[in-house]
């Protein structure tokens, strides 16, 4: 087997909360490979969403190694995890996170904004690319508001998409979806996961983890069992 | 992030909230368009003191008799007056570079008569016969007096335009006999039109006749003093020279021991223009002044909407940062928001600004003038408002955390 796209070495999460110390990750230990699709469960509060914001560069661990592709990152500077963050990973977030007033387009053509030289020509045939990868090409100069639930999520995908990620981090994606969508969204991931991207989902919910081919427990910041 | 697309991002998100934004530049538009016209009219009015001021003639000096007249006392003299005609023909023949020269005696109040007319003109002067190349002043019709018309006290006159006007009502003064003090004078010329001066003084309203014939006839003097000697200098560069020539010449031939202070005064038109000049350009200080807090009220206006736009925005920021923004990339972007309202509303302020002062010009005859200096600092300065005071909210901005910003509601 290939070495771990990510390897998570006892990290731990700490921070402070008034007189309160808070720990949502008390050494997590874990290792994902290159086209895995994982789901992380957990109740809330067990620390799946801080441990899914170390994994995306969001958050430096306060302690532990973190290896992404091989190189340790949990030291990086605020620029070069917004670097990675860009070129490295997709988010999709439970409630989208789409700029309102702002066309479909515009929404997914969003990161490529950021370190590129890319010409407007440029983003805009991608951005056209990933909309139509999750089947939105008739939507582009739709604006939110305009759009449903599972449409808004798939524009959020394609965003996620169109960097041409090796790494999409899902939030609670069906969270705020009916069941239609949800099902939709979760055929979207499987293909994904084909293509030989790697998933990881975040999500409390037991039908949706089992789209996903391995399911990582979590509970009170700890990594309960991996199977 | 590149320039370019930064700078489309900002007009794009100032062009969400057209009102807002239009509200927000109103107060750096009102600045910068009343710093525009202010400038424009204080300039005019200067311009306007410099051309009145040369109106009186070119590379001008003036000497007056000291204010101190203790000195003259002592001299026996008893009129404490110590500028003679005699020093007005040395300076012509001892001070290189001087163009021609005059003494100047003034009479005030005099009444003068034709026919059935009467009037009384501002100025009632006698000089010598260099007058016209010293005041640059030359005449409609007729001719000036002649030397031997100073020399031997003739009675004889040019008038200005104005008195011409009012006294003669249409009929050519010339060859005919005006009554000062109930003597006849004959009018030789008229002088052309001259304008107001620096005073707003009618300029044309005057009658020059020779300096004796005033001194003698009509103030019925036995002295030789004069109230001015006029000196015009060959070149203006020519001026700081003849005044220490002047300056020299005067106090030797007055005796003025050294250490002791002129008993004469010595003006240059220069100085004058420069006095004019410098009290207008305090008044337009003020007025810039003035209108620049009208721009410090603006500025906070853009830092106000600045920061409520980044709280508004924190969900944006956190996804830009999210997706990979830099912490630069969002103060780049949140600073260039500030600059393109301020700059725009600069903009707007300068054209507003030139059309006020045109229109001031056109309908209150005021002068005004749009310096392409005031342009340049207005758009600078509103560069500079949006800058310093869009800073501290893009740098709040840049300094949010993203996953907070995120969760943001």
């Amino acid at each position: 087997m290939d070495a771990p796209i990510i390897a998570l070495e006892k990290i731990e999460k700490v921070y402070h909360l008034g007189d309160v110390e808070i720990r949502p990750l008390q050494g997590v230990s874990l290792a994902i490979s290159r086209g895995e699709s994982v789901a992380i469960m957990g109740a809330s509060g067990s620390g799946k969403t801080t441990l899914m914001n170390v994994i995306g560069c969001m958050d430096r661990p306060t302690s532990g190694r973190y290896e992404l592709d091989g190189k340790e990152v949990s030291k990086l500077s605020r620029d070069e995890l917004a670097r990675l963050r860009n070129q490295r990973f997709g988010f999709v977030f439970q409630n989208f996170n789409l700029l309102s007033r702002t066309t479909a387009l515009e929404n997914v053509e969003l990161p490529l904004l950021y370190w590129r030289d890319s010409s407007a020509r440029e983003r805009r045939d991608q951005a056209l690319r990933a909309l139509d990868r999750v089947g939105l090409a008739d939507r582009v100069m739709h604006h939110p508001s305009q759009l449903s639930g599972g449409q808004q999520q798939r524009v959020a995908i394609a965003r996620a998409l169109v960097t041409e990620p090796s790494i999409l981090l899902a939030d609670e994606p069906t969270g705020n979806l009916d069941s239609a969508s949800e099902k939709e969204l979760m055929s979207i991931f499987q293909e994904l996961s084909r293509e030989g991207i790697t998933v990881i989902l975040v999500t409390h919910n037991a039908e949706i983890a089992a789209y996903a081919n391995r399911l990582v427990r979590i509970r009170d910041g700890r990594i309960q069992e991996a199977s | 992030m590149s320039l370019w697309n930064t700078l489309w991002l900002a007009f794009r998100s100032l062009g969400r909230n057209k009102v807002r934004t239009a509200l927000t530049m109103l107060g750096i538009v009102i600045g910068i368009a009343s710093v525009i016209a202010m400038v424009a009219l204080g300039q005019g009015a200067s311009k306007m003191v410099e051309n009145q001021i040369s109106s009186m003639g070119r590379n001008l000096l003036m000497v007056m008799p000291g204010a101190a007249s203790s000195g003259g006392f002592s001299w026996g003299g008893g009129s404490g007056t110590t500028l003679t005609p005699d020093d007005a023909t040395a300076i012509v023949k001892g001070v290189a570079s001087v163009a021609s020269v005059t003494p100047v005696v003034r009479v005030r109040g005099t009444q003068i008569v034709y026919g059935g007319q009467n009037w009384v003109p501002q100025s009632f002067l006698g000089v010598g016969t260099g007058f016209t190349d010293v005041r640059d002043w030359q005449l409609d019709e007729g001719t000036f007096f002649t030397e031997l018309d100073v020399s031997s006290a003739v009675k004889v006159c040019v008038i200005g335009i104005t008195v011409a006007e009012n006294l003669f009502q249409g009929e050519s003064p010339l060859g005919q006999t005006i009554r000062v003090k109930n003597m006849p004078f004959r009018v030789a010329g008229v002088l052309s039109r001259k304008g107001t001066n620096a005073r707003g003084d009618d300029q044309d309203d005057t009658v020059v006749a020779p300096w004796t014939t005033v001194k003698r006839v009509l103030q019925g003097s036995a002295f030789q003093n004069v109230d001015q000697i006029l000196v015009t200098a060959t070149t203006a560069e020519a001026i700081p020279d003849v005044v220490l020539d002047v300056t020299a010449l005067l106090r030797e031939r007055h005796r003025v021991r050294e250490g002791e202070e002129n008993d004469f005064q010595l003006r240059t038109m220069n100085e004058m223009a420069s006095m004019a000049n410098s009290s207008s350009q305090v008044m337009t200080m003020l007025l810039a002044v003035i209108a620049s807090i009208s721009l410090v009220v603006g500025g906070i206006g853009i830092m106000n909407i600045m920061l409520v736009s980044v709280v508004e925005r924190t969900r944006e920021i956190g996804l830009r940062m999210a997706v990979g923004a830099r912490g630069r990339d969002v103060l780049r972007q949140f600073l260039l928001e500030a600059v393109v309202l301020s700059v725009s509303a600069g903009v707007i302020g300068m054209a507003l600004g030139s059309l006020s002062a045109v229109i001031i010009s056109r309908t209150l005859k005021w002068p005004t003038l749009i310096s392409p200096a005031s342009m340049g600092i207005a758009f600078l300065f509103s560069c500079g408002v949006g800058v310093f005071f869009g800073f501290y909210p893009a740098v709040r901005a840049s300094r949010l955390d993203p996953i907070e910003a995120l969760r943001y509601e």
